[in-house]
């Protein structure tokens, strides 16, 4: 079975949802908060105004940078205020406040204002992607119309559906292959029509047997396959993902998946893409599995962009036990969160609340060279030497040994049986690496 | 509801800790020791005991006392090293001896270089050399029950033939250190750690199979007996708990292969031609200082980075 080379296998948690059918959460009121970014690349601007009314699926703050998405309310009813709010990564951003009407009352759709009803041409495709905000519905928010608009001079031979759902406990991206099959089907199509030279191919973890029989039930199309993967994290890891596709290595950063010929979309991403292009659907709704030891009845939710991560809680019945951890997104990637009253954004595809005996919180104690991390690495690096780096800051060895390659996919820390913090080591490194380059560039122009 | 923790991803950790793994390696060891117990008496008994607390005592003082640090004597690594070291002495060894062999192991080749994870060679056998040097002839008297004679490996330098029955050979019925001998429980030991994946199969596999072949390709021992190689002396203990510490051992599988092919060649040239009947010890010894350069030199390569390049392949410019 295609794989990749590394990886750690953590217990996947995934039978808690995993047969739960997508309930849909539709408060009839509250506020719904919506953070200016939510995406990778440059914050919107609001273009409604305190007092406003807005509807369902209405545009609500855009921008004209080309690495941006633009935000639509997920409710109807009045914005109350546009000011700084915490979000879901723990940050204070400048958001928009809509409080809900409970009406659901909806806005025209995209096609009827964009193409006046009709369904557009395949060439039209990427500027209703940009203009319906769709992004890369896995967690990273990547824009996917940059995704879809590779260098001239790249041909792409792949688009990739990521269906690994690699991440222990999420099962949204399941759910929704099993109830809408032909809508992903028909997202990877259109996908296939922006790039006629490429085929299609979903790519699932074969824990997943029931969404490999029903999409490959459902594919009529001989331009797409559906590839059963090997169950090892992060087999959901875009590299990882053509790696096992493809037999490819991606190169080294900052070299993009078009560079061997693919692009890769979520699942999600692709049943947006056919929303979008078939019915002038922005997103303004997700599928969130919340699920945990800690949480009564685990469920997967469909609920409105903003609304309260404590609404979807005590839609599951609150807390069965007393969580010491809330993690947006799966236990290997997810953000740990200061507060839960903090609002569902588009790449929020988890949450999962941990009691103390499922959280790891351990102290640190010395590395002892055992060599599971470089075992456990798909990046294939020494993370245990990259740690020593960051921590001495001898940035220049961390570079030297591609740190800056490092995905934080969490493989190392995982199985580091000295609990060592290493993907806080990586963050910080990197972080620093691409501070100082920043400074360098200013100060090369500068000197011009 | 009280406070929500906030860490760095990941939330979720393997079942491995530092503690838990010194744990498989003593039950690993455990019933080699029982055995050498009864072949060899009772006496070794004593040694192993003294050898466990010397060295834990030495890491609690010189933790708590010397250098006022946390004491980390929980992660039971120094009573691992304790127990390895006792396995590696004759039964007859004077107890004060083995206390001074502890603290060696302990203070100066562990701690001396920065605690767990630091030292640059295996602290038991470090431990061990020095003996062999300060006292070599309490070193190399040979007991079994109180009765002294010649190792079987003595006697193959000798050029004489093994002339054990299979049974002794494979439980361990002859002279030796009083871990060494039982070569059945640990190669099964052994095999509980691969496993358990606590130890990678490719450091003892390719080590004992080196030493073996080479060994009697250079007609060690009179002949090819690749089987008296692997059953006596300290082959089997060394490949299996010694070569394979950590701390002291390459971590990418090339480094290993390399690593491991090192000791084997070694092994096998000491026991042929060298001073000592057994050269185990200093075999892994010196390949425990060759494991930095091993190191720097296997260095995986990165992902995407280019196959023929080497600054390249590391990810570097």
């Amino acid at each position: 079975m295609p794989t990749f080379l590394g990886g750690v296998h953590p217990p996947e948690g995934k039978s808690l949802t995993e047969n739960m059918a997508i309930e849909k959460l539709m408060p009839d009121s509250g506020l719904f908060i919506y953070p200016l970014s939510q995406h990778i690349g440059a914050p919107c601007s609001p273009v409604v105004n305190k007092g406003d009314q807005v509807l369902v699926g209405q545009k609500i703050a855009d921008t004209e940078a080309f690495v941006s998405a633009p935000i639509f309310s997920g409710v109807s009813g009045t914005v109350k205020e546009i000011a700084p709010k915490m979000t879901i990564a723990g940050s204070v951003e400048q958001c928009i406040v809509i409080e809900n009407d409970g009406k659901y009352e909806k806005a025209p759709s995209l096609l009827d204002e964009l193409y006046s009803g009709k369904s557009p041409e395949p060439s039209e495709y990427v500027k209703l992607i940009r203009a319906a905000g769709i992004v890369g519905m896995g967690g990273a928010c990547f824009p996917t119309h940059v995704k879809l608009l590779p260098p001239k001079d790249k041909v792409i031979k792949w688009v990739i559906i990521n269906a690994a759902e690699c991440e222990p406990y999420l099962t949204c991206d399941n759910r929704l292959m099993l109830e809408s099959p032909d809508e992903v089907l028909r997202g990877l199509e259109y996908a296939l029509k922006i790039f006629p030279e490429a085929v299609g191919v979903v790519g699932i973890e074969d824990n997943k047997p029931e969404a490999i029989k029903t999409m490959t039930e459902h594919n009529k199309n001989s331009k797409i396959s559906i590839m059963p993967l090997k169950v090892k994290y992060p087999q959901g890891a875009e590299k990882m993902l053509i790696k096992s596709v493809t037999g490819q290595e991606v190169p080294l950063v900052p070299a993009l998946p078009a560079d061997v010929g693919c692009i890769v979309l979520n699942t999600r991403t692709a049943w947006h893409i056919c929303k979008a292009i078939e019915e002038g659907l922005p997103v303004t709704e997700r599928v969130v599995t919340v699920t945990g030891d800690a949480i009564a009845s685990p469920k997967n939710l469909q609920v409105p962009l903003g609304i309260s991560v404590k609404e979807l809680i005590n839609a599951c019945g609150g807390f069965r036990y007393e969580p010491v951890k809330i993690i947006a997104g799966g236990p290997m990637m997810g953000l740990a969160m200061r507060s839960y009253d903090v609002p569902v954004v588009k790449g929020t595809s988890g949450i999962l609340a941990l009691t103390k005996n499922l959280a790891y919180i351990s102290e640190e104690s010395a590395c002892i060279r055992c060599g599971k991390c470089v075992e456990a690495c798909p990046m294939h690096l020494e993370p245990t030497l990259l740690d020593h780096a960051v921590r001495r800051r001898d940035y220049e060895t961390f570079e030297a040994h591609g740190g800056m390659n490092c995905i934080e996919c969490g493989s190392c820390a995982y199985s580091c049986p000295a609990s060592r913090h290493l993907v806080q080591s990586y963050k910080n490194g990197k972080a620093f690496v691409t501070a100082e380059r920043k400074k360098a560039a200013a100060k090369a122009k500068e000197g011009k | 509801m009280s406070q929500l923790t906030v860490s760095t991803s990941p939330h979720v950790h393997s079942e491995f800790t530092t503690r838990n793994i010194m744990c498989m390696v003593i039950l690993a060891l455990l019933p080699s020791g029982i055995m050498g117990t009864y072949f060899l008496g009772l006496r070794s008994l004593a040694v192993i005991a003294t050898c466990i607390i010397a060295c834990v005592a030495s890491e609690y003082v010189w933790q708590k006392f010397v250098i006022k640090t946390k004491v980390t004597i929980n992660d039971l690594s120094a009573a691992l090293t304790g127990l390895l070291l006792a396995y590696n002495l004759p039964p007859s060894i004077p107890l004060w001896m083995a206390i001074c062999g502890s603290i060696f192991a302990v203070i100066v080749v562990k701690q001396f270089y920065g605690g767990i994870g630091c030292n640059i060679v295996n602290p038991a056998l470090a431990a061990r050399a020095m003996m062999l040097i300060s006292w070599p002839t309490a070193m190399t008297t040979w007991t079994v029950n109180g009765v002294s004679g010649a190792t079987p490996l003595a006697a193959m330098k000798a050029g004489n033939p093994v002339t054990l029955s299979c049974l002794n050979l494979w439980s361990g019925n002859m002279g030796g250190c009083i871990g060494e001998t039982s070569s059945l429980l640990l190669i099964i030991g052994g095999i509980y750690l691969i496993w358990e994946n606590v130890i990678s199969w490719r450091i003892p596999v390719i080590y004992i199979v080196t030493a073996a072949i080479l060994g009697s390709l250079f007609n060690h021992g009179g002949g090819f007996y690749p089987v008296h190689e692997i059953l006596t002396g300290g082959l089997l203990i060394g490949a299996f708990f010694m070569a394979t510490d950590y701390t002291t051992s390459p971590m990418s599988a090339k480094g290993q292969i390399i690593y491991a092919f090192g000791c084997g060649l070694l092994t096998a040239l000491i026991r042929t031609w060298g001073g000592y009947p057994e050269g185990v010890s200093f075999s892994i010894l010196i390949m425990n200082i060759a494991v930095p350069l091993i190191d720097r030199y296997t260095e995986p390569r990165v992902f995407g980075a280019p196959k023929s390049n080497f600054a390249k392949r590391m990810g570097g410019k």
